[in-house]
């Protein structure tokens, strides 16, 4: 049994709590907190000053190499960067290699998780087998086995009809679809946002209607069938309008987004820095503010690490074949504090983005401050200044699109289950 | 020629690109190569420039005539000059890439002249290898040196090269010689249009400073230089084009066509040409209207000035 561990004089904060005070863990729950509380015989004591405790990151969106490509990411390796993140819960895509097509492999991925003792891994079914975008899979089994819902990653359902049946069958399992918004055809090539960018530097473009054709069609398409659409990693303004008047309009319909969309625009690319590639491609400045927009009005309803491994030879490589994608677990709680700083969002909504939102989107119960809930938390200091730099971060994956990127808000521990397990 | 170090404009140690180039280093290296031009008609050499130094000429993509330009000139200049054509269908491009510039950089080479299908290639070789690497062509990003000699040509033609109204007409999306000549074009204060059907236009190319037209007639009224882009057939298979046919009804120089640009305007064309696709062989063989081979020529002159600009080390030291 664990000794207990009493949070002294902290800012408590998510889901409706924020208090300044003490928080008790007894056997891996919160046993309690408020303004003070006494010192148990032989509790550890963690004192800092300044220092705000919150749930647990709860990432709604990331890749593990594990299984299949292992030389990027392991399950191991990824669990030490999400720890070292403030990340305590992971759903992890399906497009490895096999695909998440199989109910042994969900219970596989979930006990792997276990081992870790520091991270749950929740892991997505894939909608269609091998995620080839042809035929569904099994998705009753899978979500019998603990599938928390359904994507081909970061493949798009393409063809229509194959979104409508995904849609209309996993409705009866009452488990959403998870979309990469991207219509295939006219992103078929593309290494860039479509702009004047992309033009000077010759690369093949991809139009940011793209990503709102996608969006409306599977708007129509969730209205047709009664399922719930989530969009991921959303990235344009266009898109964003469709979502906010399909939440309007009481459609089942929720979307996220990733640091670099709200931190970074197409100028990161610069002269061919491969890895700013991302999938979907970083995009102009106003689509950039339009998510941030989002974001504060509430249209976005978690912001996710978008966690895609990636090592130097998938990155070396002239920009058009650089594998996409960018390693999120260690930069995704202090870029979204970068927009706390500088006034785009209120500390307690940024603190549930990363918690309350995306749990209650997975159908978890973690996520939240509250007395019986699992002791899963993160404690960091909000205003402590760090550099990215690639190559020094925690876990495999070193491709960063934020490398040199001084950010403000450092994790100080994380804890699951009660249990230190970084700081 | 003989420049003194104070003097000299052009300071990278590479040449990757127009874009950022400043007038003054366009105009040095022009002049340059003019004075090149002069030696080479004067059967002259100069072969002690760059005695003792290593020229590559690393082409992952078929070019006889570009390849051919940097060798000759290489040659007149005295360089060791060794071809290597890498084959770009072997199944993974980019670890030939790495590879091979390790591989040449093991050799202590002194210029590397690169061509590649994919664009930024010779930024990422200009990373790794010591050599002062040249944009010989890469993907449809740029053609440097195309750029410089199309701008002598113009420049002797016309005797200036600001002010003029330059057309560039045809296939602008899949064309690194269009995005090099519409950056030096515009440095050098021309009134740079651009021509072709919305299929081909780039997004945004209006951004670079250009002005779009999708009919020829209007395009090349009252332009001093009409420069045609060669139209793959790989434009027509991937239904950008419908075809070749109706391409050449729209937008093929013909004297119909060229009719409506002044009457001196010149033609261009970086070859090698499709008749009867893009150009009319009754425009591309006039010896009043094309200077299509006088190109060539321009060609070698540009290069040897860029070698030599490139060897005598004056780029600012590299962080």
């Amino acid at each position: 049994m664990n000794p207990d561990t009493l949070f002294s004089q902290v800012r408590i904060l998510g889901a409706g709590v924020d208090v300044t005070g003490d928080l008790l863990v007894r056997d891996g729950l919160i046993a309690d907190f408020g303004a003070s509380l006494g010192r148990p015989d032989g509790a550890t004591v963690i004192e800092a000053e300044g220092a705000i405790l919150c749930p647990g990151l709860v990432d709604m969106r990331a890749a593990l190499g594990e299984p299949g490509f292992e030389y990027r990411e392991t399950i191991a390796s990824a669990a030490v960067a999400a720890a070292a993140g403030g990340i305590t819960t992971l759903a992890a895509l399906p497009d490895t290699q096999p695909a998440i097509d199989d109910p042994a492999l969900v219970q596989l991925l979930r006990t792997r998780g276990h081992e870790t003792g520091s991270l749950t891994i929740l892991p997505y079914g894939a909608v269609t087998r091998g995620c080839r975008g042809e035929e569904l899979a099994e998705l009753g089994l899978l979500r019998e086995a603990g599938a928390v819902a359904f994507t081909d990653g970061s493949r798009a359902i393409g063809p229509a009809r194959l979104m409508r049946l995904a849609l209309s069958y996993a409705r009866g399992f009452g488990a959403r679809i998870v979309q990469h918004p991207e219509e295939p055809s006219l992103a078929a090539g593309g290494a860039a946002t479509e702009s004047e960018q992309a033009t000077r530097l010759g690369l093949p473009g991809i139009p940011a209607a793209a990503e709102a054709i996608m969006v409306a069609r599977d708007i129509r398409l969730a209205e047709l069938t009664g399922g719930a659409v989530h969009f991921a990693h959303v990235s344009t303004g266009d898109a964003l309008v469709l979502i906010r008047q399909a939440k309007d309009a009481g459609l089942a319909v929720t979307c996220d987004t990733a640091p670099p969309y709200f931190d970074l625009n197409e100028t990161s690319i610069g002269d061919f820095r491969t890895y700013a590639k991302l999938s979907p491609p970083l995009r102009k400045e106003h689509d950039r503010k339009a998510v941030i927009a989002a974001l504060a009005d509430g249209t976005i309803d978690a912001v996710a690490s978008d966690h895609q491994p990636r090592d130097a030879d998938d990155k070396r490589l002239p920009f058009a074949l650089a594998s996409a994608g960018g390693s999120g677990l260690a930069t995704l709680l202090a870029v979204t504090l970068a927009h706390v700083h500088n006034g785009s969002l209120p500390l307690p909504a940024a603190i549930d983005l990363l918690t309350a939102r995306p749990a209650a989107l997975l159908g978890i119960e973690t996520g939240r401050i509250a007395k019986g809930a699992e002791a899963d938390l993160c404690l960091f200091d909000p205003d402590r200044i760090w550099k990215v730099e690639a190559g020094e971060l925690p876990g495999k994956a070193q491709n960063t699109p934020f490398d040199g990127r001084a950010l403000e808000g450092v994790v100080l521990g994380t804890w699951k289950r009660g249990k230190r397990v970084f700081g | 020629m003989l420049l003194q170090r104070s003097a000299v404009f052009y300071r990278q140690k590479h040449l990757l690109a127009i874009e950022g180039l400043e007038p003054p280093a366009i105009s040095q290296l022009l002049d340059l190569a003019e004075s090149y031009v002069l030696l080479n008609r004067s059967g002259k050499t100069q072969r002690d420039l760059l005695r003792g130094r290593t020229l590559i000429n690393l082409f992952f993509e078929d070019s006889t005539r570009t390849r051919t330009s940097f060798e000759l000139a290489g040659k007149r200049l005295g360089a060791d000059v060794i071809n290597m054509s890498v084959s770009t269908s072997s199944v993974n491009k980019g670890e030939t890439l790495i590879d091979t510039a390790a591989t040449l950089n093991a050799m202590h080479c002194d210029l590397l002249v690169v061509r590649h299908d994919q664009s930024g290639a010779p930024n990422l070789l200009a990373q790794i290898v010591d050599a002062a690497v040249i944009n010989a062509g890469d993907g449809t990003h740029e053609h440097p040196t195309q750029a410089l000699l199309d701008a002598l040509t113009i420049k002797r033609r016309k005797g200036r090269i600001a002010g003029l109204i330059v057309a560039i007409c045809g296939d602008i999306a899949h064309s690194r010689v269009a995005r090099s000549n519409i950056h030096l074009l515009t440095t050098m204060g021309c009134q740079v249009r651009v021509v072709g059907p919305p299929t081909l236009i780039p997004a945004e190319v209006a951004d670079l400073g250009v002005t779009v037209f999708h009919d020829m007639a209007a395009g090349l009224a009252g332009a001093d230089v009409v420069m045609m882009l060669r139209l793959q057939r790989e434009r027509m298979s991937r239904g950008q084009v419908p075809s070749a046919r109706e391409y050449f009804r729209f937008y093929g120089l013909d004297m119909d066509k060229l009719a409506h640009a002044k009457p001196d305007a010149m033609v261009m064309h970086p070859g090698p040409m499709n008749r009867g696709v893009e150009i009319d062989s009754a425009v591309a063989d006039d010896p009043l209207r094309s200077v299509i081979k006088e190109q060539v020529e321009m060609g070698v002159a540009v290069r040897m000035a860029v070698l030599d600009m490139l060897s005598r080390g004056h780029h600012r030291n590299e962080p």
